[in-house]
This record gives structure tokens, C-alpha cells and sequence, in this order.
């Protein structure tokens, strides 16, 4: 699906990177911890959504290495001034919903969105 | 060690502050695109750049200061983190998954799961970490070119 379904699905605001709503997404993975993310992150990160509540910078510093196609913000978190200017640099789209993590997962796998991830054979993938 | 120093085609030194989180994650963001810009393939430079954030974020986490030095060779990667600090009491604890001596702090920003240094083994061919109590920690880790399939597989 497309950034602007997903803008769509989840009645999200897009603070930045608004000229790339057409950018194809596949994959999502879902994490309040950044440790999770740097270990289990995984596959083709410019397909993939990260669905997260963390606003501040180290979010986009950690969605850089793997190259992520998006970051959506949970439970209508916003993200601090310094995270959207990384952003912005880094050409990563930001959107802002205000679903719960749980029904923002659930409602994107709903529409076909599939995890970057299923299940990890260890704490460490 | 393998490298011989005439070997060494680039090296950079970045210096970190210890406790700085406002820009935590900067240097390994530096390394990631120096390593874009050298045309590495897509894995090599996701798992070098994957180690140098971990090695990164505990050095601010835990150290009053230190250097993280990227070493490129012809054959491996290679990045070397000295820091002035607290040091490690018990390096095989800390290598443990899920130990942890992270503060309220670190643990709000999303990290200090206890699982920095194994993501930091298992993204690597070779890893070293010796630390000296009250003195600081040194940690060091290698990615071969020539190893491994480097690129990702299909989608």
C-alpha cells in the first residue's frame, strides 16, 4: 500500500516528507524500545513502516541505518522539533495517528500490511 | 590482527561525549554514509552501521568520553571504541542478554535492553571487549568484505 493509504487508514496527520505519499510500503514492525528495533530489524527497510511511540531523535538516527521507507507515531505522540528536522534531512516521512499501537497494527494488517518480521527464534532474533 | 597499516585505505576518528543524548546516534549515521558513499553492499554496511550504534549509545550511556574509529581495508571493516569511563566490572555478565545496568534515563529513550553488546557479536565476524574497572572499556569489531552473501535476499 501507498503512504496516503495509510494516511487513510489510520486518519494520520503527515508532518513531513508529505511529497512522498506515494511510496510503496509492505512491511511494518511495531516497538517502544530502540534496542528492538536495532536487533530485530530486518528485509528491506525502504518498504518498511515503523510503528512507534518514540518522539525523540534517536528514533530517526535508528530508522537511518536500516534505510526506512516511514515512521508512524502512536497514540497521537509528536515528535520533538529536533526529531523532524532529522527527518526532514534524512527524507523520512512522518505521520502522526492518534490509534492506540495495538488497533494502528491491527487495522494495517487488515489492509494487507505483513510484518518485516514474525517471530524470532531467540531474544535476539 | 590482520591488518597491516599500509593495508588501511581510510580512518576516521569521531569523538563521543560521554552522557550527550541529544545527538546519540549522529557518529553511526557519519559511519553509515561514509560506507554508502564507498559502495558497499546493502548488509555489510547495515551491520557495521548496526554495531557502531550500539558501541556508540553505550559509550555515551555509561563513559565520561571516548573515540570511535572507523578503519577501512581492502578485505574488512573494522571499528575500534576507546572509552575514559566507569569500565565493566564482568565483561561475560555484560555480554549476557537481557543484563542490564541502565538507568531511568537511558530506559525512557528506548534503550539499555540489555542487548547492545550480543547485537553488537552477532552483526559481526569478530568481536573483542576488554574493559578496566574505574578506567574505561575497549571494544573493537571486524566485518569481512569477502565472508559472506552480502546482499539481501529477494523479496
Amino acid at each position: 500500500m501507498t503512504l496516503t493509504e495509510v494516511k487513510e487508514i489510520l486518519s494520520a496527520e503527515v508532518i513531513s516528507g508529505g511529497e512522498d505519499l506515494e511510496k510503496e510500503i509492505k512491511y511494518a514492525f511495531a516497538a517502544d524500545l530502540l534496542s528492538d528495533v536495532l536487533a530485530l530489524g530486518r528485509g528491506s527497510g525502504v518498504l518498511t513502516l515503523l510503528i512507534t511511540g518514540i518522539v525523540h531523535p534517536q528514533v530517526i538516527y535508528a530508522s537511518n541505518i536500516f534505510d526506512l521507507g516511514a515512521i508512524i507515531f502512536v497514540r497521537g505522540k509528536r515528535p520533538t522539533e529536533e526529531t523532524l528536522q532529522l527527518a526532514i534531512e534524512n527524507q523520512i516521512p512522518l505521520l502522526v495517528t492518534s490509534y492506540i499501537m495495538f488497533e494502528t497494527c491491527g487495522l494495517l494488517y487488515q489492509h494487507g500490511l505483513r510484518p518485516s518480521i514474525a517471530k524470532v527464534k531467540n531474544a535476539r532474533g | 590482527m590482520p591488518e597491516a597499516e599500509e593495508n588501511i585505505r581510510f580512518h576516521e576518528i569521531f569523538h563521543i561525549e560521554g552522557g550527550n543524548f541529544t545527538h546519540a546516534g549522529a557518529i553511526s549515521s557519519r559511519v553509515k554514509k561514509i560506507l554508502k558513499d564507498a559502495g558497499f553492499p546493502g548488509k555489510i554496511i547495515r551491520r557495521t552501521s548496526i554495531a557502531a550504534f550500539e558501541a556508540e549509545m553505550n559509550v555515551i550511556c555509561y563513559a565520561n568520553q571516548g573515540n570511535l574509529s572507523l578503519l577501512i581495508a581492502p578485505n574488512f571493516l573494522k571499528v575500534v571504541v576507546k572509552d575514559e569511563g566507569q569500565g565493566i566490572p564482568d565483561v561475560d555478565l555484560a555480554m549476557r542478554e537481557g543484563y542490564s545496568t541502565a538507568n531511568e534515563k537511558i530506559r525512557e529513550l528506548g534503550f539499555g535492553a540489555g542487548m547492545g553488546l550480543s547485537n553488537i557479536r552477532k552483526n559481526t565476524d569478530e568481536m573483542i571487549l576488554t574493559s578496566k574497572l574505574g578506567q574505561g572499556t575497549h571494544l573493537e569489531f571486524t566485518v569481512y568484505l569477502d565472508r559472506q552473501e552480502n546482499e539481501f535476499p529477494p523479496e
